[in-house]
C-alpha cells in the first residue's frame, strides 16, 4: 500500500508492462501486430475492458463471494467485451473485421483476469482505475512498438489509421518474414531481450 | 471422408493453433519448461477442447441461432467453457482419481486458455457442420499437444546451453518458438 497513486499508474508503463515483463496476453500481442493500426485498435479495446472491469470488480469486491469470484469476474469481463464488440461493429467495422476473433478473445486475455484477481479484488475503486489504465496504456504502447517494427521492416509501410504511409522508398525489399507467424515470435523475443538489456535486471 | 481427413491435417499441421494462429501462447510459454507439465497440459487441453468445441457448437446452433441471441455468443461460450471445466474437474476427482492427479492442476488454467475459446469461435465463424466441428476441435487440440510437447523437448535442451544473459528465459523461448513456427510454416501449401 506504500505506493502513491502516480506509481500505480506508472508501473504499467515500464516496470510491469504486460506483454514484456509479466509475459501475459501474448496471443493478441503476436497476432494483431501486423500493422500499427491493428495494434492501436486492439490496445484501445483491451484498455477499455481492463479499466471498466477493474472499476466494477473493485467496487463489488465486498459483495462477490470468494468461492465463485473467478466465475463472477469472467461474466463481468465478458459483458464489457460484448460492449466493445458491438461498438466496434457499429463504428469501426473494417478494423473489427481485421481483428476478427481476437476481439471476443479479450475475455480470455490473461492480463484482464490477472489484474482483476491480483489487483482489483484487493484495492479501492480509484486505485484499480489507475492500475487498469496504466496497464492498458502500457499494453497499447507495447503493441504499437512491436507492430511498428514488424510493419516497417516487413512491408516498408506504416499504417497509423486506415491509409498506409510509405516510409522506405520503392527500392526497399520488404523483409516479409517479419509479418508472418515465425517473425512475430522472433521479433517479440528479440524485443524482450532488448528490454532486458536496457532495463535494470 | 477425405475432406474430413484433410481438415484434420490442416488443423494439426498447417493452421497449427499455437504456431500459426497465435492462440494459447500463455500456457505454451508457461508450461513448457518441463516435459512433465507439458504432457499434462497437452492432455488436459485435448480432453477439454474436444468437448468444449462440440458443446459450444451445439449451444450456438440449437440455442443462440434459434432465438437470435448471437450477440450473446461471447458470454455464452465462456460460461459453457467455465462450467465444463468445473464439471470435468469434479467428475475426474470423483471417478478417475488417477487421471485427476495428472491433469488436476492444469484444468482450472484451461478456462482462460485462449486456444479453447478460439477454436470454439473458429468453428462457428467457418460455419462448420457438426462432424467438421468435431474433427476440427480434435485436430486443433492435437496440434496444440504436438507443438507443446515438441517445444518442451527443445526447451529442456536449452537449459543445458549457455544463453547470453539478456536473452535468458522467455526471450530465448520466444525465439525458439519462432524457429519451430518456421518449421511448421513449411507445411503451408500441403493441402
Amino acid at each position: 500500500m506504500a505506493k502513491s497513486l502516480t506509481q500505480e499508474f506508472v508501473k504499467g508503463l515500464w516496470n510491469e508492462v504486460p506483454p514484456f515483463r509479466l509475459v501475459l496476453g501474448l496471443c493478441p500481442t503476436l497476432a494483431v501486430t501486423k500493422s500499427v493500426e491493428n495494434g492501436i485498435g486492439m490496445g484501445i479495446a483491451t484498455t477499455f475492458v481492463l479499466v471498466c472491469s477493474n472499476v466494477l470488480i473493485s467496487s463489488l469486491r465486498k459483495v462477490i463471494p470468494s468461492k465463485v469470484r473467478i466465475a463472477c469476474y469472467i461474466v463481468i469481463i465478458a459483458t464489457f467485451v460484448t460492449v466493445v464488440e458491438l461498438v466496434m461493429q457499429a463504428f469501426a467495422y473494417p478494423l473489427f473485421l481485421k481483428l476478427g476473433i481476437f476481439i471476443p478473445l479479450i475475455v480470455v486475455n490473461c492480463i484482464v483476469l490477472g489484474r482483476a484477481e491480483a489487483f482489483a479484488s484487493k484495492f479501492g475503486v480509484f486505485r484499480s482505475f489507475l492500475d487498469g489504465l496504466g496497464m492498458g496504456v502500457g499494453f497499447t504502447l507495447s503493441l504499437m512498438a512491436l507492430a511498428a517494427v514488424r510493419e516497417l521492416f516487413g512491408t516498408g509501410f506504416l499504417t497509423f489509421w486506415v491509409t498506409p504511409i510509405r516510409i522506405f522508398g520503392p527500392s526497399y525489399q520488404p523483409f516479409s518474414f517479419l509479418v508472418e507467424a515465425p517473425g512475430a515470435f522472433m521479433a517479440l523475443g528479440l524485443m524482450l531481450c532488448l528490454m532486458n538489456l536496457v532495463g535494470k535486471k | 471422408m477425405g475432406d474430413l481427413f484433410l481438415l484434420a491435417i490442416s488443423c494439426i499441421l498447417i493452421n497449427n493453433i499455437l504456431l500459426a494462429q497465435y492462440l494459447g501462447n500463455c500456457p505454451f510459454m508457461g508450461t513448457s519448461k518441463k516435459m512433465e507439465t507439458a504432457v499434462g497440459m497437452a492432455m488436459a487441453v485435448i480432453f477439454v477442447l474436444v468437448m468444449a468445441g462440440v458443446l459450444t457448437w451445439l449451444t450456438d446452433t440449437y440455442f443462440l441461432k434459434k432465438f437470435d441471441l448471437e450477440y450473446l455468443r461471447t458470454v455464452a461460450f465462456i460460461l459453457v467453457i467455465a462450467a465444463l471445466v468445473q464439471f470435468v474437474e469434479m467428475f475426474l476427482k470423483k471417478s478417475i482419481p488417477a487421471l485427476y492427479a495428472g491433469l488436476g492442476i492444469f484444468l482450472p488454467l484451461i478456462t482462460t486458455n485462449c486456444a479453447v475459446m478460439g477454436v470454439c469461435l473458429i468453428n462457428i465463424n467457418e460455419e462448420y457442420n457438426f462432424l467438421q466441428a468435431l474433427v476440427a476441435s480434435f485436430g486443433y487440440a492435437a496440434g496444440f499437444g504436438l507443438a507443446l510437447i515438441l517445444f518442451a523437448g527443445v526447451r529442456e535442451r536449452i537449459l543445458l546451453a549457455r544463453v547470453p544473459r539478456p536473452l535468458q528465459d522467455t526471450s530465448i523461448a520466444l525465439v525458439t518458438a519462432g524457429i519451430l513456427s518456421l518449421a511448421f510454416f513449411a507445411f503451408k501449401g500441403m493441402v
